[in-house]
């Protein structure tokens, strides 16, 4: 295991692995994350793989991540493997699975989208419609949503 | 769902029975027969952004068929002092029996479908949908030819705003068409519109010439080049009637062919136009008013006896 020569193992938290290489920031921010006053965290970036080429880690201590922090993840790191740590073992492995609907997760970009003023209460809601290639659209008003612009507008 | 949003809110064979129905209720429309299938019934007309045909013709079809309607602009109203979409929906929830809406937003329909539990009809939202005008023009094309599969539909001029054709083109392609679409380069279909139409297996050419794929067409749907929806004016002047089409531009056309345009024009469609057997855009006016009784009928849950008389 190679990263484990740059990071060493955690006592309780959660491992993200199989991360896409340079996306490991994008994580954090997905997961609202405040890395400002947040629990300490390792971040590996590009290391080797032998499944993807190359990846990166994140290693986030004392905290568990739940399946909807999770699902949101599924959007940049469909293929992550998540493992909940605890007392230096893996006491769980979750898996990310992306959803059909992106409900409250990041708002559209689209400046004529009737979801950009602020105090209309209905739920932002992004649609997945195709896997692969990603492809996300608006429910309402059906515009593709970039990754970049889904990851900047993360609510 | 009675909800009609985008034209993905219809299978085909319910476009189909729709079309059947629009044309059974031609002689209600033209007030030559009373049929009051919608005596008691109210209709909500909202419209945030102008309009004459579409808010006119649905409140023909009200009428005709005996319902009452309620008309609603945004101006002077709530909506002046900022009240959100949601709330008045929710109001107009408890005053109608189904609500037309047409919003310079992209996805107020869909979101006042959700908002509410009447019937919402989708009038244009933004440079989004208009799906009643589509039922409409796939109407008077059928009124035309008789069929729709294999006909070559060519497009003109403002592809990139132009919601009609964005619906149109959607449905055009269910059918079976082949579309030609001609725009100059600043209004091209949105990209993502052409990749969803192809990815059917679809037969699309762009083109920006006008004049060379008037032999070829069996429909020529004109639009307005809307000077409303640049953000710049000089981008605006820069395409203004860049398309025309006149009587004597018909020379090449196929005598059946038809020259289509949702109206208003302003100076692509010459008068000279309007006297030959290609014009079709009044009459194409004039559909609007059977198609949307029909759309209303569905909307209300009311079947359309199988004789009209």
């Amino acid at each position: 295991m190679s990263e484990m020569r740059r990071v060493t193992a955690i006592c309780n938290g959660t491992v993200i692995d199989h991360i896409p290489a340079g996306h490991a920031l994008q994580v954090i921010r997905m997961l609202r994350i405040d890395t400002n006053k947040s629990n300490p965290i390792s971040l590996v970036m590009n290391v080797p793989s032998d499944k993807m080429g190359r990846k990166d880690l994140l290693k986030i201590e004392d905290l568990e991540l739940n399946q909807e922090e999770l699902d949101r993840l599924a959007l940049i790191s469909p293929n992550a493997s998540v493992a909940i740590i605890r007392n230096y073992g893996v006491a769980e492995k979750r898996v990310v699975e992306l959803a059909e609907e992106l409900v409250n997760v990041a708002r559209c970009t689209f400046t004529n989208c009737i979801t950009q003023n602020d105090r209309e209460p209905l739920p932002q809601r992004l649609r997945v419609v195709s896997r692969e290639p990603m492809e996300i659209r608006c429910y309402y008003c059906g515009k593709v949503q970039t990754m970049t612009d889904i990851v900047d507008n993360i609510l | 769902m009675s909800d009609v949003v985008t034209m993905d809110d219809l299978s085909n064979e319910e476009i189909l029975s729709i079309l059947d129905d629009s044309k059974r209720l031609i002689p209600v429309a033209r007030g030559d027969v009373h049929l009051p299938l919608l005596e008691g019934k109210v209709l909500a007309n909202m419209f945030y952004e102008n309009s004459t045909r579409t808010r006119m013709s649905f409140e023909t079809a009200m009428k005709r068929l005996g319902g009452s309607v309620l008309n609603f602009t945004s101006v002077g109203t709530s909506v002046a002092k900022g009240e959100t979409l949601y709330d008045t929906m929710q109001m107009i929830d408890g005053y109608a029996d189904i609500a037309v809406i047409r919003h310079p937003r992209q996805g107020a329909a869909q979101y006042s479908a959700d908002a509410v539990d009447i019937p919402i009809l989708n009038a244009g939202d933004g440079a989004g949908n208009h799906p009643t005008q589509t039922m409409l023009d796939l109407f008077t094309i059928m009124e035309a030819h008789g069929k729709i599969q294999g006909l070559n539909v060519v497009l003109v001029g403002d592809l990139r705003y132009g919601r009609t054709v964005h619906s149109l083109s959607h449905a055009l392609i269910r059918f079976g068409a082949r579309l030609t679409l001609v725009s100059p380069e600043t209004l091209t279909m949105p990209d993502e519109i052409v990749r969803d139409l192809r990815s059917t297996g679809a037969e699309i050419s762009e083109s920006s010439d006008l004049s060379g794929s008037i032999p070829d067409a069996d429909v020529i749907y004109m639009t307005r080049i809307q000077k409303e929806r640049f953000p710049d004016e000089d981008e605006y002047t820069k395409v203004a009637g860049i398309y025309t089409l006149g009587s004597k531009d018909m020379h090449g056309a196929k005598d059946e062919m038809i020259v289509m345009h949702p109206l208003p024009r302003v100076g692509e469609l010459h008068p000279s136009l309007d006297s030959t057997p290609h014009a079709r855009y009044f009459q194409q006016a004039f559909n609007g008013v059977p198609t949307r009784m029909a759309l209303l009928c569905r909307g209300l849950g009311v079947t359309i006896p199988k004789e009209v008389k």
